[in-house]
């Protein structure tokens, strides 16, 4: 373990991952250079529309998907050489963890919520059996509020919220210092949503772990994230504080994006960039080309024969874009 | 549960997962699972009622006067099926177009729900779009035949949020050209709150609040509308500020008390529950069915 605790928790360095397309030599792009670093402790948010890629990379970073190229340092150690089939026996794997969309679809039906969150502590834990491994089990459905008695219940026996502490209470119960977090409140309703996000702000700031938060609902990354990243086709186009992406947006995705969502209270049709067009395609994209070109309002010639590398706007805020405004 | 639809305008249906949204739609539509029954009341549609009305009575409006968008676009197509093939079924069964006028007119729907180079895409199958482009062939089918009446079941959900503005611009152009009524269907009270005149806010199975959208959002008079709203993430509004629902839907099987937000609500009282619920009408258009309404 490094010691350096300035160092960043997590480091993606020109993180890529290609496709190949059956039957055919070309590929698709679905991660394409992406380098961004998460500090200890901090939650950054990551948004995009579906198709951008968010979910590779976050499958690269949790090591269940190898990377075409590119390093993911964590904790100053290479973990992105290690082959995502022998992750799951290495000390790091309890570090990195991860919280699934529909808490339905990711628990096994046929564990109690007991074993659910037990399992991990029997792979990886240093409590892998008898009282010392109930007493765990039980703190940890007591820090994410699980009551004991529904400790027995299988998912089905669960309400959506019931399931989503047991997919975070199974995520959580070896510590890790990096929790993922894909989409953790969109299968739930509103009401027990907002549970949630508060349990998960809560575990945060008692157990100091950072989070990779990502969720197309950009309003909920707003109230829980510190930094944003965008990203489109693959690339990151624009990074900042969550305030300068909602607010001040640079790039001009992003200041298509972040209109569109619905808003209560605000006024009927408010003033917003309406995006024209199909994205472009992710199989063999031209790498000269602008990845929004086509699509995006403020194109011109240049955006066709040069692609756009993120440079900062201010000193934590970057965009990818010739266009960007400043 | 009772509600109106006028000609033109957009209702929003909006309430948790399992307060009756969907089931008050298939109910219209007279398309319920066969195991279901409406047990009693009306669906008055241009003077017919819906649910007495006999299956064929139904098949000749579904389609013509009354259609449907589905929440999951590409389930709801013909996946072996070209969409122009299908959007063409539909004109042939309730359109009385000469045939030689029912391709074209599948072309130029196409085109009206802004499918880019809608000749191509008229022979391509539901898998080879997206979803936000079966979306809109789904609205195509639905407006094939110029319907009076369009219930839109969670249209834009699982579609991304640029994507869903287009299809609701759509809608809300069609609606501007057309004078189509729509119910719009949705668990999502931002998008409620920007697209619909009026709202009815539904809690397990009963109607609790209705009122024009802007004055639902504003001076909520139900107590659990108040709590759907504050726990509604807005943007700016730091996490603090989002307030949970306590307690859960009350179980639908069993005996149900008159309130049936009264295990969830912090000011009811003995008074709660006598029978009947009250509806008070608190302001023009605006109805609450509590007894006491919050003030606002």
């Amino acid at each position: 373990m490094n010691a350096d605790t300035r160092a960043p928790l997590l480091d993606v360095r020109a993180l890529t991952k290609y496709f190949p397309l059956r039957g055919t030599t070309a590929r698709v792009h679905a991660v394409d250079n992406v380098t961004f670093a998460i500090a200890r402790g901090e939650s950054v948010g990551l948004v995009g529309e579906s198709g951008c890629g968010k979910s590779t990379l976050v499958k690269l970073i949790a090591r269940v998907l190898d990377p075409t190229d590119g390093r993911i340092y964590f904790d100053g150690a290479d973990v992105g050489t290690i082959p995502a089939e022998r992750f799951a026996r290495v000390p790091a794997r309890a570090r990195i963890q991860m919280v699934f969309q529909d808490p339905a679809d990711s628990l096994n039906p046929r564990f109690t919520a007991f074993d659910t969150i037990a399992d991990p502590l029997r792979r990886l834990g240093t409590a892998p059996t008898g009282q010392s491994l109930r007493t765990r089990v039980a703190e940890v459905a007591e820090l994410v509020g699980l009551p004991r008695a529904l400790l027995g219940r299988y998912p089905h026996q669960l309400s959506g919220g019931q399931q989503q502490r047991v997919g975070i209470g199974r995520a959580i119960a070896l510590r890790p210092s990096l929790l993922i977090l894909d989409e953790p409140t969109s299968a739930l309703d509103v009401s027990v949503q907002a549970v949630i996000l508060h349990l998960l702000a809560d575990l945060r700031e008692r157990l100091g772990m950072a989070y990779l938060f990502v969720s197309h609902d950009l309003n909920v990354v707003r109230m829980v994230t510190e930094r944003v990243l965008v990203m489109y086709l693959g690339r990151i186009v624009e990074s900042g504080p969550a305030a300068a992406i909602f607010d001040a947006a640079a790039h001009p995705y992003t200041r298509a994006l972040v209109p569109a969502i619905p808003v209560l209270g605000s006024a009927r049709h408010r003033e917003r960039v309406r995006l024209s067009g199909e994205p472009r395609s992710p199989v063999d994209p031209s790498p000269t080309t602008c990845r929004f070109f086509g699509r995006c309002p403020d194109g011109f010639e240049r955006c066709e024969r040069e692609m756009p590398v993120l440079a900062h706007i201010t000193d934590d805020h970057e965009a990818a874009c010739f266009a960007a405004r400043r | 549960m009772s509600f109106t639809v006028a000609k033109g305008e957009t209702v929003g249906i909006v309430g948790e997962s399992g307060s009756g949204k969907s089931v008050t739609a298939l109910a219209i539509m007279g398309i319920l699972h066969p195991a279901a029954r409406v047990t009693s009341g009306r669906a008055v549609f241009g003077g017919l009622d819906l649910v007495a009305a006999s299956e064929s009575q139904r098949r000749e409006y579904r389609g013509r006067e009354l259609s449907m968008i589905f929440q999951n676009p590409r389930a709801a197509l013909n996946p072996i099926r070209t969409v122009g093939r299908q959007i063409c079924d539909v004109l042939l069964r309730h359109a009385n177009l000469p045939r030689v006028q029912v391709r074209p007119r599948a072309m130029e729907l196409l085109a009206r729900v802004q499918i880019p180079d809608a000749a191509r895409r008229f022979d391509a199958y539901p898998f080879e779009l997206s979803g936000g482009m079966c979306q809109r062939v789904m609205i195509a089918l639905a407006i094939a035949c110029a319907p009076a009446l369009i219930v839109a079941d969670e249209p834009t959900t699982g579609l991304d949020v640029t994507t869903q503005a287009g299809i609701l611009d759509l809608l809300d152009e069609l609606r501007r050209t057309t004078r189509t009524a729509t119910i719009v269907i949705t668990h999502d009270l931002g998008l409620a709150a920007e697209r619909c005149d009026r709202i009815v806010v539904m809690h397990a199975g009963h109607v609790v609040e209705t009122a024009p959208a802007h004055r639902l959002f504003t001076h909520p008079r139900h107590p659990y509308t108040a709590r759907l709203i504050a726990s509604t993430p807005r943007p700016g509004a730091k996490l603090t500020e989002l307030t949970p629902i306590t307690g859960a839907v009350p179980d639908l099987r069993g005996a149900l008390p008159v309130c049936r937000y009264r295990s969830r609500c912090d000011r009811g009282t003995d008074a709660c529950d006598e029978a009947p619920l009250p509806r008070i009408a608190v302001d023009d258009g605006h109805v609450v069915a509590c007894r006491f309404p919050a003030l606002t």
